[in-house]
């Protein structure tokens, strides 16, 4: 069989974990009320889309999440560069990068919320500071851990410093940004969806909050079920875009299927 | 006479060590290389070879004496000077033509221009047709040729080499050794090649410098190779001249050799 055909078993793991789910909760061995029946909850999703109830919920969410995704990976790697290039920088702000990383930084929503307000930026922004430090941490690591053999070639060979950073530093940092960026798609879709729950009139986590409030625990699945489709989807998109950046690197990334 | 292409003067070159103290490696080192030499620095291993060569480079300033370019004094990189780097240097992430054109392309050359350059490169250190490939796609001794090319393609009349071929197994280490002489007759550089190989120095050099045992090292003798060229550096090694010259130069090395051993058995 081999792996071309996984794709088939993985697919009816799926099938499996939602016949057992389907059994269980009818047989009332799990109380649905709590853990909802799979068919309702499809049925839900079914709706949602044919009804095209979800559309705008869904697109806000996913514009805040890739907003939150593309601005704070530039930063994380604007921000990564310079901080491992620059010896004083670093010194002078390593303390506050430590406290940054090391605080809870969902509890910066309800400050979020109020200095932006409920529309998507207070969502985005929650989502950048998750985003930033996954890329900033990757980015400064890898920078720090070029071949320095790679640097002196490249200034014997007439680099100026802005060419370093354009010939050397940037690629080798972009196989580094690419392992973090899988990480940061779902911190990305963390921010926004805790961002929606917490205080908001539109997107899906808004849509979860209200279910959650009548007891509908089936539009809740529903909810989780339809994110998590969007998030392999954007995991997906991630992996493609590593490999076609990232020919160079031998195995790994490129010759699985 | 030929003009001196390159001239360390009295090199000193000290290091702080881990327990505080000052390592020197290199001291009151003086080397002449005059245009179109190829002059060959051999030393017991950590003797400093490399040192010197960085020094040469300029990617490495001396705590004391200085440094020459074709008379002019070296402040900064040497940009005269191609440097062959012992451990794979080529960029992963650019195909082999794409590592050999960098050199142009950071002197702003259109990139078509220097791939076309580039190409002839390849094709001269016999790598047609493997432009498109990515450095882990390439044999070592073909990623050593790829260095070569990306060295040779910005014409420097200097060439340092930093034991270029010593990853290498022995045949293709031959190989490689009458390609570098193969081109190198072509336009005569100035080169400096550093080894620890004894044979391998005779076999490509005009000229020999032993290195003391580190730390403070520095020549402690010279030997004209009087070989004529072309040379096959596998069929030169078993002509009598080539013995004698092993036999003198060892007796020298030797003793730097043993030094090495003591000092760190001691």
């Amino acid at each position: 069989m081999g792996f071309r055909w996984i794709w088939v078993f993985q697919l009816l793991l799926l099938l499996a974990l939602f016949a057992i789910w389907h059994v269980l909760t009818r047989a009332e061995i799990l109380p649905p009320f709590f853990f909802g029946e799979p068919l309702v909850v499809l049925e839900v999703i079914w709706e949602w889309f044919s009804g095209g109830r979800i559309y705008k919920h869904l697109a806000v969410t996913l514009v805040e999440t890739i907003l939150a995704f593309v601005i704070g990976t530039v930063a994380g790697l604007v921000v990564g560069l310079w901080l491992a290039l620059s010896k004083t920088a670093s010194q002078l702000l390593d303390p506050y990068i430590k406290a940054f990383n090391s605080m809870p930084r969902v509890i910066l929503a309800p400050i979020f919320a109020v200095w932006f307000g409920l529309g998507i930026w207070s969502k985005v922004l929650l989502g950048v500071t998750l985003v930033f430090f996954i890329v900033f941490f990757s980015v400064y690591h890898g920078v720090r851990e070029v071949n320095p053999v790679l640097v002196a070639n490249a200034r014997m060979l007439g680099a100026s410093k802005h060419q370093l950073l354009r010939y050397v530093y940037v690629p080798s940092a972009t196989a580094w940004v690419f392992s973090s960026l899988h990480a940061a798609v779902g911190m990305a879709f963390v921010g926004a969806v805790i961002g929606e729950y917490l205080g908001s009139a539109k997107g899906v986590g808004y849509l979860i909050l209200q279910a959650e409030g009548v007891f509908d625990i089936n539009t809740v699945f529903a909810g989780v079920l339809v994110l998590t489709f969007c998030a392999l989807v954007l995991d997906r998109i991630v992996t493609i875009a590593e490999r076609r950046l990232l020919r160079w690197r031998p195995g790994q990334v490129g010759s699985q299927s | 006479m030929t003009q001196t292409a390159l001239r360390l003067d009295e090199i000193a070159c000290t290091f702080p060590a881990r327990d505080g103290s000052a390592y020197c490696a290199v001291a009151d080192a003086s080397l002449a290389v005059a245009e179109g030499e190829f002059v060959s620095l051999v030393g017991p291993t950590g003797c400093g070879k490399s040192t010197l060569l960085n020094v040469a480079a300029g990617l490495l300033a001396p705590s004391a004496g200085s440094v020459e370019v074709f008379g002019a004094a070296l402040s900064g990189l040497n940009d005269q000077a191609g440097y062959l780097f012992q451990s794979d240097a080529l960029f992963p992430w650019r195909t082999a033509r794409e590592n050999v054109m960098l050199g142009l392309e950071l002197r702003g050359r259109s990139r078509r221009q220097a791939g076309d350059q580039a190409d002839a490169w390849l094709a001269r250190v016999r790598l047609a047709g493997h432009g498109d490939k990515y450095p882990h796609e390439l044999s070592g001794g073909m990623r050593k040729r790829v260095a070569l090319a990306q060295t040779l393609i910005l014409d420097p009349k200097i060439l340092l080499m930093d034991e270029p071929f010593s990853a290498l197994d022995v045949q293709t280490r031959s190989l490689m050794e009458n390609e570098l002489l193969e081109l190198w007759l072509q336009d005569r550089k100035s080169v400096v090649f550093v080894t620890h190989d004894l044979e391998e120095a005779i076999s490509l050099s005009d000229r020999v410098v032993v290195l003391s045992a580190g730390p403070a090292s520095h020549p402690v003798g010279e030997f004209p190779i009087n070989l004529s060229r072309p040379r096959d550096v596998s069929e030169v090694r078993l002509i009598p001249a080539f013995l004698e010259l092993h036999r003198t130069i060892w007796d020298a090395l030797k003793v730097e050799v043993h030094k090495t051993h003591e000092r760190e058995n001691a």
